[in-house]
């Protein structure tokens, strides 16, 4: 064998081992880079919390909080009472098969409180709210506004970031609550009005069944989804301008999408582990 | 020796495996309107993102009145850039808010001032800009020139001593663009900030500008005067001043300055030495003065219009005419001695009385209904000189010739 030939098997062998070992370095550069997006998206929210306490925020809260949580109320009450409204009449027609059609109000109540209405109500602020933000923010950022800030010396983390953050953390658990009365309401509608069960028996299943854990339990999970759904819109509308898949409108676009899904994702996820956690 | 304001030294930044400066070294001097110009995308936008510290050198220094950025603790930088305030090509006016709201946001956020002072000075500014109209209005049901004027009354409000320009002018008809350039002097020399700006109007920009830096092929390769910059023997002249004057040229019907001394020049070696020739100046500088009841608009329209009369009426007969300072035109009559110069003078100025006055009327009052005027004198002189004299001694010898040739009405904004 000469020495060309022990060269080309050579870089044979090199090639092959690259081949062998090109998926690991692809699983090992997402996971570095979702760790690095995990760290600065940490870093985002710190210094969004951060900013919270700074002067001249309670306005910009107050008017955040009317966009993403008063506007929001009647789709909220829409889409729980027609929740509440299906879940009392499947709910129904399986329980009375084994005679246990008077845990129907728990049942609702509990399904509503513990999971429905915080989930729900996140993925549905996320859709109405959360994608408008990152949109929002996508588009002041592409057309030099928060540039524009930041030559004005005004911080556009304390401008635009921490007031909807914060807004969020404040109207998600109110929006929940007004998710899960509702949607108690709608399986009084169906269960009660149109089923023929005593309304009695459906309220009293409910006042004995629903404690206060169950109540705060639902409220701290609404505010980790408010948490997370704000940090990942306002995230990816900040920064639009480092997307390496697009540029412009475009961007704005992917961005508002990749905001969306990301958030109902997480929302499922982080569902599950509060949950355990709640459950310790 | 006075220590510049803002320096660069050795400046380099590139995006990815782009270059875009290169060894960039510059000097911006308390007071004075510096003007950066070179072909679009040549990078003077990024230059002028790093003054403000919205863009960091990959190498380099930038000294901040001789202390390096880099030696100043947060608090010092903090309070250098404070003192900047920077107008953004695309104006960077927050679509969402009014016109008033956008003026108010800097002092609303970053100060402490009453509701009522607020109001007052963003009222005042509104004023100065003449945006009274569209105070109210949203920036996307604005023209294009309120929106500049909305934006540079925003960068102007919190009283900056230094304020950045980039292409204040992109977009505007030629009479709106030199509306701005009045005004963004005029304010200069009210307040007296240090103006940076980046630009492509030439030779408009001369006439504000007290340095010129030429960034060309990713570095500054001249630093100087306007002046100077006419005899900077480069590429950067053929590339980038010949095709950006020569729009000027198809704009204006006038010459550059630049344009215009190689004509001159050309034109004289061709003549015998001692043979005479005509040099005629004409003024607006009552103009001025009322300004501020006409407004920038009008005024730079009646420039305009008396720039295209000039050169109409004596390119005609082989003249041909520049734009020397904001309100001054020379105009160059090659084959006339002074008794032919001054009969085509008179020529002018009768014609001038029968037509030019009611065209640049008709343009200086068009929609507009009002019926008070203000009135200003045009005046104009002529001396003759040999043609191997200084052209300059010339228009000085005919600006002290100068006398009033008419008056001209404008009707006053409403």
């Amino acid at each position: 064998m000469g020495p060309d030939e022990k060269s080309l098997n050579g870089s044979e062998n090199h090639e092959n081992g690259m081949a062998l070992t090109r998926p690991f370095a692809l699983i090992g550069r997402k996971v570095i880079k979702g760790i690095n997006i995990l760290g600065s998206a940490t870093i985002f929210l710190m210094m969004a919390l951060w900013n919270t306490f700074r002067p001249k925020q309670f306005s910009k809260v107050v008017h955040q909080v009317y966009y993403i949580g008063a506007t929001s109320t009647t789709i909220i009450m829409l889409v729980s009472l027609f929740t509440g409204m299906v879940l009392g009449l499947q709910s129904y027609h399986a329980l009375i098969q084994f005679g246990a059609v008077g845990g129907l109000g728990a049942l609702v109540s509990l399904s509503l409180i513990r999971e429905l209405g915080p989930v729900l109500t996140a993925i549905m602020i996320t859709a109405r709210a959360g994608s408008a933000i990152t949109a929002e923010i996508g588009i002041q950022r592409i057309s030099e506004q928060i540039d524009a800030l930041q030559t004005m010396r005004v911080d556009p983390f304390r401008y635009l970031i921490s007031p909807r953050i914060t807004a969020s953390i404040i109207s998600y658990p109110l929006l929940t609550a007004v998710f899960d009365f509702i949607g108690i309401i709608g399986g009084y509608i169906t269960s009660v009005l149109l089923l023929g069960l005593n309304a009695g028996v459906y309220s009293h299943s409910i006042l004995r069944n629903v404690d206060m854990k169950d109540l705060t339990d639902g409220f701290i999970k609404s505010i980790v989804f408010a948490v997370i759904v704000a940090t990942v819109c306002c995230y990816q509308g900040y920064f639009v301008h480092m997307r390496g898949d697009s540029k412009g409108a475009k961007a704005v676009g992917m961005a508002t999408t990749s905001a969306v899904v990301i958030s109902c994702v997480l929302i499922l996820v982080s569902d599950y582990v509060v949950t355990s956690l709640l459950m310790v | 020796m006075i220590v510049p304001l803002i320096e660069f030294k050795d400046i380099n930044k590139s995006f990815g495996t782009h270059t875009v400066l290169r060894d960039v070294n510059l000097q911006i001097y308390e007071g004075q309107v510096t003007t950066i110009i070179g072909l679009s995308g040549s990078g003077k936008s990024v230059l002028l993102k790093h003054i403000i510290g919205l863009l960091q050198p990959d190498e380099g220094a930038i000294l901040f009145r001789g202390r390096p950025l880099k030696e100043m603790s947060k608090s010092e930088i903090a309070s250098s850039t404070r003192q900047i305030s920077y107008m953004f090509q695309g104006n960077a006016l927050f679509d969402s808010m009014t016109v008033y709201d956008n003026i108010a946001l800097p002092l609303r956020e970053t100060t402490n001032l009453s509701k009522k002072e607020i109001d007052r000075r963003v009222m005042a500014r509104i004023e100065q800009t003449e945006l009274n109209e569209a105070a109210h209005r949203y920036p996307s049901e604005l023209s294009g020139g309120m929106q500049k004027r909305a934006a540079l009354a925003r960068a102007l409000i919190t009283d900056p001593r230094i304020v950045l320009f980039d292409e204040p002018t992109t977009g505007q008809d030629p009479v709106r663009k030199n509306a701005i350039l009045s005004m963004i002097a005029q304010y200069q020399r009210k307040f007296n900030f240090t103006a940076v700006m980046v630009s492509h109007e030439i030779p408009d920009v001369y006439f504000i500008s007290n340095r010129i830096l030429a960034l060309y092929d990713k570095t500054i390769v001249f630093q100087g005067s306007p002046e100077e910059l006419s005899n900077f023997d480069h590429p950067f002249n053929d590339e980038v001043l010949r095709s950006l004057e020569g729009l000027q040229k198809e704009l204006t019907g006038l010459y550059s300055r630049r344009q215009f001394k190689i004509l001159h020049h050309t034109q004289m070696q061709s003549r015998k030495s001692g043979e005479s020739y005509c040099v005629a100046v004409f003024d607006l500088a009552e103009l001025n003065a009322v300004v501020p009841h006409i407004g920038y608009d009008k005024a730079q329209e009646t420039i305009h219009a008396m720039g295209l009369y000039i050169d109409r009426h004596f390119g005609a007969i082989g003249g041909f005419s520049t734009r020397r300072k904001a309100r001054e035109f020379v105009t160059v009559l090659p084959f006339s001695d002074i008794a032919e110069a001054e009969k085509i003078l008179n020529e002018f100025v009768d014609d001038f009385h029968e037509n030019g006055i009611r065209d640049l009327r008709a343009n200086a009052q068009k929609d507009d209904a009002s019926e008070n005027c203000v009135e200003f004198a045009i005046r104009a002189g002529i001396a003759e000189g040999k043609a191997d004299d200084d052209i300059d001694s010339i228009v000085d010898s005919a600006r002290a010739q100068q006398k009033e040739i008419g008056r001209l009405q404008c009707a006053v904004k409403e």
